[in-house]
């Protein structure tokens, strides 16, 4: 059996009460043992002094485009894109062409990521037909091939009826619900975050209630039907402050938050010029809504980390600003960003975006990742928490070069990853 | 000699007092030209102007293309209806067109925001914004302001109040930061759901009541209500619109005697404002057409280095 030893680094990993220097042997796809000063004949070793050794990173929100927009990302891309970034499992949301709204849209994407993929693969299957937001879809049916999560993403269920039915047939399943909100009748054709930058640039706008009023129904309906309402990429205080209260209450609700809602803001919208990679859904919003999803993402009201990774091809993107394509990549960059941006200033200690990565997305999904555990399988990734580097799109693995960070000097680079006991990266090149 | 500081004019926000002193300035001697009986003079005789209308237009489009055969440049206008803007070529493309028939100056008007800043970004050529989205339109800003000007001699500390709808107002947005660099003061007044957030950044002073702006002021600033606007809700009807916010020359009284009435047009008599004041002794509104003629031309002739 192969095995590999990485050696030296410093293993963070809170859900095993482990933040200290260890060793840590990988024997098949397992790991096999955690210990100091360990020596194994025969193991390929890895050398991680100075590095920090975590789990590999799950991203419970990523866009792979396949099947349907193969000229902005697919299957093969968009997991190398995930290991650069030491992301090791993501969920791939199903607004593709045709929607993944049956099993076997849920088996062509597994079956293809098992085949090229260069991580795992879990496919959120769509909660309504067609994405639609009329008639929900076989959860059931989906669930048994593989589809750990729903959702509508894209789009909001608008029918709070529908929204109900959805998280009362998933109890069913276990499985989340995870939602994009956005009441459409107050979105509009926003375009930027509604207030002061909408105003001075003339663009039209998105009020963050758009985003509360949605999430306030449905963590309503969900605290009266149950199940497991998943909100996703939270972007305004308002929004966390009405999580906060349900989750008091005992509401079964998680939530996640991008890199980008928790290091930019609408004033980069000004200052970049009318750039167009400023331009997602929800809009970047104001510093004090920015500091709250930070403080919120400390404290654990917000659960998870995760990226909303939306590649667009260059042509979608180099429009006007109002016909642009919402949304940027956010794989490749994800880690380094937070890490200079809310670790190194201290507003965000290492273990808590580790775990945010890590263990919390993993349990919201309800698989089998984020752990070093021994017997745990072997998904990991090594950091150089020391490392500053700058952001080249060309360097990206993605077809998606759409980011606001083009040049942006950052310190915390991915070195090496490991998926199911092998090394898919090494020294930040990709094998 | 003074000159401007870009090679565009997208907007008055960043733009100084002296530099907008330079264009009222040579807008002031291009007024002579307009008023002569023969207009045209050779200044740029050999220069090319393109215009993009990529949203309809027909005092702006009109006031450019004047502007351009009083100073003897050529012109070229390619409207959106029949064009290539209408078949879905990109922007992108567009610009890459533009740059290799190689017109020394753009002028381009836009539904969208920032659209005159990507082609300015992406062109050797000069840009001039004729409007983009509800963003700016430094050029009626800059007319605007020079037929004040001309009335009062200062914009020194006047009291200009602009009423109507700022929230979808280009002319408003550079009206604000236009008048201000220049010393004057900025009242707004709209219905509530006609107001932008925090406007007030901008600099100016929001009164919800339309009688308390109007208190006092220099210059009355009536901006064109777009009757499409009701069916999207942002007032209930025509007329409680006007019973509420029309200028009429009751509410013209509570300004001061001699108070300056300004109209960007096309007005919508009986709307936002009154027939018997727009064609009164204080309209300034016909004033403003010629203006716009020579604002153009002073920045046609400051941007060609027409001196040169």
């Amino acid at each position: 059996m192969q095995k590999i030893l990485i050696k030296g680094g410093h293993v963070i990993d809170l859900g095993n009460g482990r933040d200290t220097k260890a060793d840590l042997l990988v024997e098949g796809n397992r790991i096999a043992a955690i210990g100091d000063q360990l020596t194994v004949e025969g193991a390929e070793v890895v050398d991680a002094e100075g590095c920090t050794v975590s789990p590999g990173f799950v991203d419970l929100h990523v866009h792979l485009r396949e099947p349907g927009f193969e000229y902005k990302e697919d299957i093969f891309t968009g997991t190398r894109a995930a290991a650069r970034g030491g992301f090791t499992s993501i969920v791939c949301m199903p607004n593709t062409e045709p929607v993944i709204d049956d099993e076997t849209g849920v088996r062509f994407v597994r079956d293809k990521a098992g085949q090229h993929g260069a991580v795992r693969v879990y496919p959120a299957g769509a909660v309504t037909k067609g994405q639609k937001g009329e008639e929900i879809a076989e959860i059931g049916l989906m669930h048994e091939a593989g589809a750990k999560m729903f959702s509508d993403d894209g789009l909001p269920v608008v029918s709070a009826r529908v929204m109900s039915t959805a998280l009362t047939y998933s109890k069913m399943f276990g499985v989340p619900i995870s939602t994009h909100e956005e009441d459409p009748t107050l979105a509009g054709d926003g375009a930027v975050n509604f207030g002061r930058i909408s105003t001075l640039m003339g663009l039209p706008g998105m009020p963050e209630e758009a985003e509360t009023v949605m999430i306030a129904r449905d963590l309503e309906l969900c605290r009266r039907v149950g199940g497991h309402l998943h909100i996703g990429h939270v972007s305004t205080a308002r929004s966390v402050a009405l999580i906060a209260g349900a989750k008091e209450d005992g509401v079964n609700v998680t939530c996640e938050v991008t890199p980008h809602h928790l290091t930019l803001t609408e004033d980069l919208v000004r200052e970049s010029d009318y750039d167009t990679n400023t331009k997602m859904k929800p809009p970047l919003r104001t510093e004090s809504d920015r500091r709250a999803l930070v403080t919120a993402l400390r404290e654990g009201i917000i659960d998870a980390v995760a990226t909303d990774h939306a590649p667009h091809s260059f042509d979608d993107k180099d429009r006007e600003y109002i016909f642009a394509d919402n949304g940027i990549v956010g794989l490749e960059t994800a880690f380094a960003l937070l890490h200079d941006r809310l670790v190194l200033p201290g507003d965000l200690p290492l273990h808590r975006l580790i775990e945010a990565l890590t263990a919390a997305p993993a349990r919201i999904l309800g698989v089998d990742a984020g752990t070093l555990r021994e017997g745990a399988l072997a998904d990991i990734a090594i950091l150089r928490t020391d490392q500053e580097w700058a952001v080249n799109p060309g360097d990206f693995a993605s077809k998606g070069r759409n980011t606001p960070l083009v040049g942006w000097s950052l310190t915390g680079k991915v070195e090496t990853v490991l998926v199911d006991g092998k090394i898919v990266m090494r020294g930040g090149e990709l094998l | 000699m003074a000159e401007l500081k870009s090679k565009d004019v997208l907007g008055l926000e960043h733009m100084s007092a002296d530099e907008i002193q330079l264009i009222l300035d040579t807008a002031d001697s291009m007024r002579e030209i307009i008023d002569r009986p023969i207009k045209q003079v050779p200044t740029l005789r050999g220069r090319n102007v393109l215009s993009l209308f990529y949203e309809s237009s027909t005092r702006t489009k009109i006031s450019f293309d004047l502007a351009c055969r009083y100073l003897s440049a050529g012109a070229v206008s390619v409207a959106k209806s029949g064009s290539s803007l209408d078949k879905g070529e990109s922007l992108r493309d567009t610009v890459r067109n533009v740059e290799v028939m190689g017109p020394e100056l753009v002028i381009m008007r836009h539904p969208s925001g920032g659209a005159p800043h990507y082609l300015a970004q992406n062109v050797t050529s000069s840009v001039i914004n004729a409007g983009d989205g509800y963003h700016e339109h430094p050029t009626q800003g800059l007319l605007d302001m020079m037929s004040v000007r001309r009335r009062t001699g200062t914009l020194e500390g006047l009291k200009v109040t602009i009423v109507g709808d700022l929230f979808h107002s280009r002319v408003a947005r550079s009206d604000i930061w236009g008048f201000q660099k220049m010393g004057s003061e900025v009242v707004v007044s709209a219905p509530s759901t006609l107001i932008p957030p925090d406007i007030e950044e901008m600099g100016c002073r929001v009164e919800p009541r339309v009688e308390d702006a109007l208190k006092d002021a220099d210059v009355v600033c009536v901006l064109r209500l777009q009757l499409e606007r009701q069916k999207q809700s942002f007032f209930p009807s025509v007329r409680e619109y006007h019973a509420l916010y029309g200028i009429n020359a009751r509410r013209l009284g509570l300004a001061r005697p001699g108070a300056l009435l300004m109209h960007p047009g096309p007005m919508n008599r009986g709307v936002e404002i009154t027939t018997d004041i727009a064609d009164g002794p204080q309209s300034i509104i016909l004033d403003q057409v010629p203006n716009g003629v020579a604002v153009r031309m002073a920045l046609l002739y400051l941007l060609l280095g027409g001196g040169e």
